[in-house]
C-alpha cells in the first residue's frame, strides 16, 4: 500500500518536472523563465523525495529524503529571490509584451525621498 | 518559421515519450528516471544558448534541484542510501555557487 502512495507521489512530481523545465524552456524572459522554473521544479524534487520517504519507511534513507525536502524548501526560493533582484538591478531588459514594472517605479520613489531627506538634512 | 520551429519540437517530444514508455524495456523507476535525463538535456540546451547571464546561473542552479531527485530514484532502484549524500552535497554546493554569482551579477564583491 505504501509502495503505491509512493509511486504515484514520485509520478506527480517527476511531471512537474518536466513542466517546468518545459517553462524553462519555453518562456521569453528572465524573471518569467525564473518563475516557471524554481516553483515547478521546487515542487516536484518535493513529491519525489517524499515518495521515496513513503516507500522506505523511517529508516536512513528514508529520513535522508527527509532532510533532503526542509533543504530544498529553504534554499531555492531564497537563490531565486537573489537572481531576480540581481537580475533587475543589472539592468537585463524585460520582454516587449511586459505592461507593467513596479519595482522600477519603487527605485525611482526611493530616490526621490533620498533627495528629499538629504535637502531637509542640509538645512 | 515559428510553425516549423512548433513542428520539430512537438515531433522531437513525441518520439521521446513514445520510445521511452512504448519500444523501451525496462523497469518503470528507469522510464521514470529517462523523463528527468531529458529534462536537463533541455536544461543544458538553455545553458548553451541562453541569451543572458542570468537564465545561465538559473539554469545550473534547477539543475542542481533535479539532479536530487534523480540521485534519490537511483537509490531507490539499487536500495542504498549514499546516493542521497551525494545529492545533499550538490544542493548545497549549487545554493552557494548560485548566491555568489547573484552577487557578481549585481556588481558587488564577494566580501561585502
Amino acid at each position: 500500500m505504501n509502495e503505491t502512495i509512493g509511486m504515484v507521489f514520485i509520478c506527480i512530481g517527476i511531471a512537474f518536472d518536466f513542466l517546468g523545465v518545459l517553462g524553462l524552456v519555453r518562456l521569453p524572459d528572465v524573471y518569467n523563465r525564473l518563475q516557471a522554473a524554481t516553483k515547478c521544479v521546487t515542487f516536484g524534487s518535493m513529491g519525489i523525495l517524499f515518495g521515496v520517504f513513503l516507500i522506505q519507511g523511517f529508516s536512513s534513507f528514508g529520513f535522508k529524503a527527509l532532510i533532503g525536502i526542509i533543504f530544498i524548501v529553504l534554499t531555492s526560493p531564497t537563490a531565486a529571490h537573489a537572481i531576480a533582484r540581481a537580475s533587475h538591478r543589472s539592468r537585463i531588459p524585460l520582454c516587449k509584451e511586459t505592461i507593467i514594472d513596479k519595482y522600477e517605479e519603487d527605485k525611482e520613489l526611493k530616490k526621490e525621498i533620498d533627495l528629499v531627506q538629504e535637502e531637509e538634512l542640509k538645512k | 518559421m515559428r510553425v516549423l520551429r512548433w513542428i520539430i519540437g512537438l515531433i522531437i517530444f513525441a518520439a521521446f515519450f513514445y520510445f521511452n514508455f512504448f519500444i523501451y524495456d525496462g523497469e518503470l523507476l528507469f522510464k521514470l528516471i529517462n523523463v528527468i535525463l531529458f529534462s536537463s538535456l533541455l536544461i543544458l540546451l538553455r545553458v548553451m544558448f541562453g541569451p543572458t547571464a542570468a537564465d545561465r546561473v538559473i539554469s545550473v542552479d534547477i539543475l542542481g534541484v533535479l539532479i536530487i531527485g534523480m540521485l534519490a530514484l537511483i537509490g531507490l532502484f539499487y536500495n542504498e542510501s549514499f546516493f542521497m549524500d551525494i545529492g545533499l552535497i550538490w544542493a548545497l554546493l549549487s545554493f552557494i555557487a548560485t548566491l555568489a554569482f547573484a552577487k557578481i551579477l549585481e556588481g558587488r564583491r564577494l566580501d561585502e
